[in-house]
């Protein structure tokens, strides 16, 4: 089983440091994962992605074509994504920030993030709790092992609890 | 060096690790896109190992402070990208011919000149070989993941302390900055090659006197030896002496050192190739491509299997001689430029099995559908020999 997974924003919302975290507890979880980039001269505020594979054997070829899942946290960024995204591939979006046509589900992350946990800064963490409760990709456990590794010293708790709400949401 | 177990690296901080794990302590270098991870990874990390690490005014300064360097007696490394792979090209020749092991690692990206910063490519493979004047033996290592950018990294310094040269790791955009696992061994499991010592006393010693391997021992600036290191033309005594005799005395050596020992230098994977009728010549990232491209022509009926060069120099000549003796009727090359490695493929068929080439401009790797595609035109007879 082989898994296509997109995250897409826009620069300063910590979409690579997603990546970074499903990549880890991919690792965690003895997944086999390869992660890339969209890699230029992008700036704070324009679109940015972060492409994640993971399977049970060897990946190969190293880049994502028709994402599984898309997950977007602006519109532009959809907007740019959303023809890739696989036919019957689930897209999960910040509800509070992008609008879309196609069938979709998502939880206002960002707006969570400011008003239950006083920082806008960990909406990243509230949609990645959301991600991991809805598709069950990685295990909770290693999520949270790569969240207190990768999240800057003293922020880990705010984290957690940022993930453990959209968590929730997500199995619900 | 880094805690043994596994790691989520991207390839050129597993590059950085490598070298640390190989016992490098000097390193010069200059930014580039896209191999500034590296020099960024080894500047973080050299403080608390003692290493040195130089930030220099340009790529020319950068291999000239490595070969210093390295006769000083440290293993030393820089890394770069096209632009700055050219610029260094003249002391490239300097360090071959004056039998300077250390590493160089380019991480190829989009040229000629400065052309796709941020974007893979791999038109340098050439230039690796044929890129500095003179007739040389060189050992080029070619990487398709984080993991390999590790292990290939340690055997580079490995080669280069072995055999007395500088080694390249040819890396490209694509696998520097894919992030993957990588298992880190224990230290004690990592094989740590060292250059020969002098066994004679300083008054006996000929700094350019080979064994019978062909690689002369070493003798570091401050261990008691007198050494004069020049790149013209020198006798055993490491004097100029540009005459006819020495010259063909000296590159002849230079150049065996590494054709005699190919059988150890040289690596390759294949895969399904005990009975396949194409094989597909793939290497560093679009390796990875090919693979998958196997697969999918297997399942359509096609008898197609994968030679993978992991050293692209030495080139497993004889290998690619056997399969076209053996029944494989073409070899389809899929690389990253208009035509380099397909060059070498078609002579080493000897004329015994077709060539052809699936060519990509940079920017992004093939596909496994476009290889598969090549493929098919071939058993279609739709593709002549290296035309598009």
């Amino acid at each position: 089983m082989k898994r296509e997974i997109r995250f897409s924003g826009f620069g300063g919302q910590g979409i690579i440091l997603m990546g970074h975290i499903l990549g880890k507890a991919a690792v965690l979880d003895d997944k086999d994962v390869t992660l890339t980039k969209s890699y230029g001269p992008e700036a704070r505020g324009g679109a940015c992605s972060t492409d994640i594979i993971v399977g049970d054997s060897r990946i190969h070829y190293p880049q994502v074509r028709k994402p599984d899942v898309l997950v977007s946290m602006s519109q532009s960024a959809l907007d740019t994504y959303l023809p890739k995204l696989a036919e019957d591939g689930m897209l999960i979006v910040d509800t509070g920030l992008v609008e879309s046509d196609r069938d979709h589900v998502g939880l206002p992350a960002t707006k969570i993030a400011e008003e239950e946990l006083g920082l806008k800064m960990v909406a990243n963490i509230v949609m990645l709790g959301y991600f991991t409760g809805k598709t069950g990709f990685v295990g909770k456990e290693a999520m949270e092992e790569a969240i207190a590794e990768l999240v800057p010293e003293g922020t880990e708790e705010k984290n957690l609890k940022a993930f453990n709400i959209g968590y929730e949401e997500g199995k619900e | 060096m880094m805690k043994a177990g596994t790691h989520f690296l991207d390839g050129n901080t597993a590059s950085a690790e490598g070298a640390i794990a190989a016992g490098c302590t000097f390193f010069a270098g200059y930014p580039i896109t896209p191999a500034s991870e590296i020099l960024e990874r080894i500047a973080n990390r050299f403080p608390e190992l003692h290493g040195s690490y130089l930030q220099m005014e340009d790529e020319l300064a950068s291999i000239t402070a490595i070969l210093g360097a390295s006769w000083a007696g440290r293993k030393a490394m820089t890394a770069t990208s096209g632009p700055g792979f050219s610029l260094m090209m003249e002391s490239y020749g300097l360090g071959l011919m004056t039998e300077t092991p250390c590493v160089i690692v380019n991480v190829m990206r989009g040229g000629p000149s400065t052309g796709l910063p941020t974007k893979v490519a791999q038109g340098d493979v050439n230039q690796t070989r044929w890129g500095t004047h003179g007739d040389v033996g060189v050992v080029v290592y070619v990487p398709s993941s984080p993991q390999e950018m590790f292990d290939m990294t340690i055997q580079a310094f490995n080669t280069a302390e072995k055999y007395r040269l500088p080694v390249v790791v040819l890396s490209d955009e694509m696998v520097a900055h894919m992030t993957e696992k990588v298992e880190i061994p224990e230290k004690d499991e990592i094989e740590i090659v060292d250059r020969k010592k002098p066994r004679d006393p300083p008054e006996e010693f000929l700094p350019f006197c080979p064994d019978e391997d062909l690689v002369p021992p070493m003798a570091n600036a401050g261990e008691g030896y007198s050494v004069h290191v020049t790149g013209l033309t020198h006798d055993e005594e490491g004097h100029p002496s540009v005459d006819e005799e020495t010259q063909n005395m000296l590159v002849t050596r230079l150049i065996d050192k590494i054709r005699k020992n190919a059988d150890d230098i040289l690596e390759y994977d294949e895969y399904k190739t005990e009975d396949a009728k194409k094989v597909i010549v793939a290497y560093g990232s679009v390796y990875r491509a090919a693979i998958e491209a196997v697969d999918m022509a297997r399942e359509k009926g096609y008898k197609v299997g994968l030679l993978r060069p992991k050293t692209i120099w030495p080139f497993p000549e004889e290998r690619i001689y056997d399969l076209a003796r053996e029944g494989v009727d073409s070899f389809l090359v899929a690389e990253i430029n208009f035509g380099q490695i397909v060059f070498e493929v078609e002579r080493c068929t000897a004329g015994a099995a077709q060539t052809y080439l699936a060519p990509k401009m940079g920017g992004s790797i093939h596909t496994p559908e476009d290889i598969l595609e090549r493929i098919e035109a071939i058993e279609e007879g739709e593709i002549p020999q290296f035309k598009e």
